[in-house]
């Protein structure tokens, strides 16, 4: 690098010599809006894809649990999926939905479906036999035995799969950085280009992190405000 | 479908893949960079794993760690390790991607560990085994389908997550995707991700093979036990997908 440098203008070598500090409160206070529009994104992101995904998700679970030969085929793929890198996804998805937000979304939603399925699933799977024997006996139907015994029942799983796909979205929105929509991720991507502007690449890593801890953080408060029998028992 | 087509022809062209930094040039140094990485991260992680899983110490540091690692983007990491004095480049990426492999192949040794019926250590105690050997003879044994478990996680993780180091100048396949993407040869684009996911789902498929033959015990056919179809959660500790 340095080489490259010292064969061009001296100008050059002043913006090499210049300081690179790892963190800059005055690059965030000065570029405050477009991190602020970049976040935005990163959240809409995330909150459509998870959304998307548990609304896709919950239908594939039940229907797997009512037909015992479906579970195998929907688990089977959704763990191809899951090991399908997400450069490749967003490049599979890309040529039909174009440079454009879809692009990520659909690749994103893909990702949490599989997370949540297997949840939804194991949750479900683990509401005990006998209670719906039960439920059913007291003329319970279909609906309301999902709604008033077997959701609340499998909620903590739910809850569970949820929190762990908020998590790992928000770190897969960066990946869109390749269709130019990658929320927090341009900040990344564009502070590399920047001739390495450390201060802007920290920023976006570190508004990642902070962004999953507190999404991680509000559903853990969702998840006690909606299961207030469990909170006795809990540590 | 005309991407797909573009694709083929892509694929299908003998220069593609052996000019220089062609495909074969790139899937090596895209498997040198994984099987370093995935090396390194078992040299650490494995020793630390048993020693922890054995003496039932730091359970709630692995599930922070592991559960934080979910949050850090890879893609932040891998251009945090390019600008400091390593520079970008295969060097920075190796060092990224072993950080990432690490928590999963500690979290699955230390959960196998501490999986370990306690009755069977106590008897193995009772009959005049030393710690050491409790836990090499005993333990290790019991636990390695999770520690396999972990290492094929923190693996396809990582063959899967160095695609994004060229996002960052760091080589493998991936650069195939990103220079597509620039040239907005979607031909490319497509053919790049077919090789990477390729690439990926044969990893897994080879560690499930290898650590079925690894593991001792009562032994069931690998893509069969599959069928049982229990939905498995998705444990915080297993691997992101990237």
């Amino acid at each position: 690098m340095r080489t490259v440098l010292s064969a061009a203008s001296a100008e050059v070598l002043a913006v090499d010599a210049a300081p690179n500090p790892w963190f800059d409160p005055s690059y965030v206070t000065s570029n405050w809006d477009t991190i602020v529009g970049y976040l935005g994104e990163h959240v809409r992101l995330t909150v459509a894809a998870v959304v998307l995904g548990a609304l896709i998700a919950l239908p594939l679970a039940l229907l797997a649990r009512r037909s015992g030969w479906l579970a195998g085929p929907v688990l089977g793929l959704s763990t191809l999926i899951y090991t399908i890198p997400s450069l490749a996804m967003f490049a599979f998805v890309a040529p039909i939905t174009g440079i454009t937000a879809t692009t990520v979304l659909i690749g994103l939603v893909l990702y949490s479906l599989v997370i949540l399925v297997r949840n939804f699933l194991a949750g479900l799977q683990a509401v005990p036999a006998d209670v719906r024997e039960a439920a059913r006996g007291m003329g319970y139907g279909p609906v309301r035995l999902f709604w008033q015994v077997e959701l609340p029942l499998a909620l903590p799983a739910f809850m569970a799969g949820i929190r762990v796909a908020t998590v790992s979205t928000v770190a897969l929105v960066t990946v869109g950085v390749i269709v130019g929509h990658g929320g927090l991720g341009q900040l990344i991507t564009g502070g590399f280009a920047a001739n390495f502007y450390r201060a802007q690449i920290v920023t976006g890593a570190v508004g990642c992190v902070l962004l999953a801890l507190l999404a991680d953080l509000l559903l853990a408060g969702a998840e006690r405000l909606l299961t207030p029998w469990a909170r006795g028992t809990r540590a | 479908m005309n991407r797909i087509g573009d694709a083929l022809v892509y694929l299908n062209d003998p220069f593609n893949w052996s000019r220089a930094g062609g495909i074969l040039d790139l899937l090596a140094e895209h498997l040198r960079i994984s099987v370093l990485a995935v090396l390194a991260a078992m040299l650490v992680a494995l020793p630390a794993g048993v020693l922890l899983g054995h003496t039932g110490r730091g359970g709630a540091f692995t599930v922070a760690l592991s559960n934080v690692s979910r949050a850090v983007p890879t893609l932040a990491l891998l251009t945090i390790f390019a600008v400091t004095p390593i520079g970008f480049g295969p060097t920075a990426t190796t060092i990224a991607l072993g950080v990432f492999a690490v928590p999963p192949i500690l979290t699955n040794t230390y959960v196998g560990f501490r999986g370990v019926d306690r009755d069977v250590v106590e008897a193995a105690r009772g009959m005049g085994l030393s710690g050491p050997q409790v836990a090499m003879r005993v333990e290790l044994p019991l636990a390695a389908p999770l520690l396999m478990t972990g290492v094929r996680t923190a693996a396809v993780q990582v063959v899967a997550t160095a695609t994004l180091a060229a996002l960052v100048a760091g080589g493998g396949l991936g650069s195939i995707i990103t220079l597509g993407f620039r040239q907005q040869d979607y031909g490319a684009v497509v053919a790049g991700a077919i090789l990477v996911a390729v690439l990926a789902v044969l990893t897994e498929l080879l560690l499930v093979a290898v650590s079925w033959v690894l593991t001792p015990g009562e032994k069931r056919l690998p893509f069969l036990r599959a069928r049982r179809a229990t939905a498995v959660p998705e444990p915080t500790s297993a691997g992101v997908p990237l």
